[in-house]
């Protein structure tokens, strides 16, 4: 019977772990908010999790759970809002050519970006550009990076099952590309 | 005194720490700083702004109970208390002397429509956008 016991208290220590950040270590958050501020500062970049983890000075395998139960979503969905946010200004802001974005923002093909904005947002990268400027007017007197963050797209579920629920997902040899 | 806004307060994780970087890396200087056992009333002001306090309080007892204190310090480190702004001369300036000093930015001076900005945290994870608006 002590066999049964180890995974009995295991069991018990999850259960009475509180999905509520406010019980993990602040020392620890603030460690992890800095893995989240350096996606932010270089979206564009690879963000695998031992390098997070490494920014985070926590262990790889616990990164993934400690950012998600501290900010909501985990790390590669965050690192992807923050694709899309930047894409998003950068169409609306800028008459760059959407393949120069694509590649800017982090993604490796132009079919990927276009797929996974379109998959994320409802619009594809040229109708938000449109819609953008045509908006453009409202936001005249905010801050460029507070209205950059009021586009951040709110991911509450992963793109691949939004794709499901939206009976849209067909393309399933591409799935691998998308984070 | 002239009417309007005279302090707003800051939570900090340690108010040590805060005074050390407010004032010893920032370069504000302190304006109140008050003891009552554990209570601290600690503010400080921009050399520039005498009339604007900036307050630095470690939430806790005797003001707030354990549970919330700990909500609170937990908010902070998570970056989520809302954004703070700084105006300054010299953005690029402002940010090289800053770094060297050992201040955690968060993103580099960035030329936005006529602007320059830049954006550091505080130790307790309080964020900071640093604008060098047009003259």
């Amino acid at each position: 019977m002590p066999l049964l016991r180890i995974p009995m208290s295991l069991a018990t220590i999850f259960s009475s772990m509180s999905v509520d950040s406010e019980t993990q270590d602040p020392d620890l958050l603030r460690r992890l908010l800095r893995a989240k501020d350096r996606m932010d500062a270089a979206s564009h970049e690879d963000w695998p999790v031992p390098r997070l983890a490494r920014v985070s000075r926590v262990c790889p395998a616990h990164f993934a759970r400690s950012f998600k139960q501290a900010f909501g979503l985990p790390p590669h969905r965050y690192l992807l809002t923050r694709r899309i946010e930047r894409a998003t200004a950068l169409l609306r802001d800028t008459d760059r050519p959407i393949t120069e974005i694509a590649f800017d923002t982090g993604w490796e093909s132009l079919g990927t970006f276009g797929r996974t904005f379109r998959d994320v947002t409802g619009e594809s990268p040229g109708a938000i550009r449109t819609r953008a400027r045509a908006a453009a007017y409202e936001f005249g007197r905010l801050p460029a990076c507070f209205i950059s963050a009021a586009h951040r797209p709110d991911l509450t579920i992963s793109v691949s099952e939004k794709r499901r629920r939206e009976g849209t997902d067909i393309k399933a040899p591409d799935q691998k590309e998308i984070p | 005194m002239s009417p309007g806004v005279q302090e707003v307060g800051l939570y900090v994780r340690d108010q040590e720490e805060a005074l050390a970087f407010y004032v010893g890396k920032l370069g504000f200087r302190v304006h109140t700083d008050v003891r009552n056992g554990n209570y601290r009333w600690l503010t400080v002001q921009h050399p520039d702004q005498p009339s604007l306090q900036l307050g630095l309080f470690k939430p806790g007892p005797p003001v707030l109970d354990e549970a919330t204190a700990q909500t609170l310090h937990a908010i902070v480190a998570k970056g989520a208390m809302p954004p703070l702004v700084l105006g300054v001369d010299d953005c690029r300036a402002a940010y090289e002397r800053l770094r060297a000093a050992g201040v955690e930015f968060t993103q580099e001076p960035t030329s936005r429509f006529g602007n320059v900005d830049a954006s550091f945290r505080d130790p307790s994870g309080n964020g900071w956008k640093m604008i060098e608006a047009r003259g």
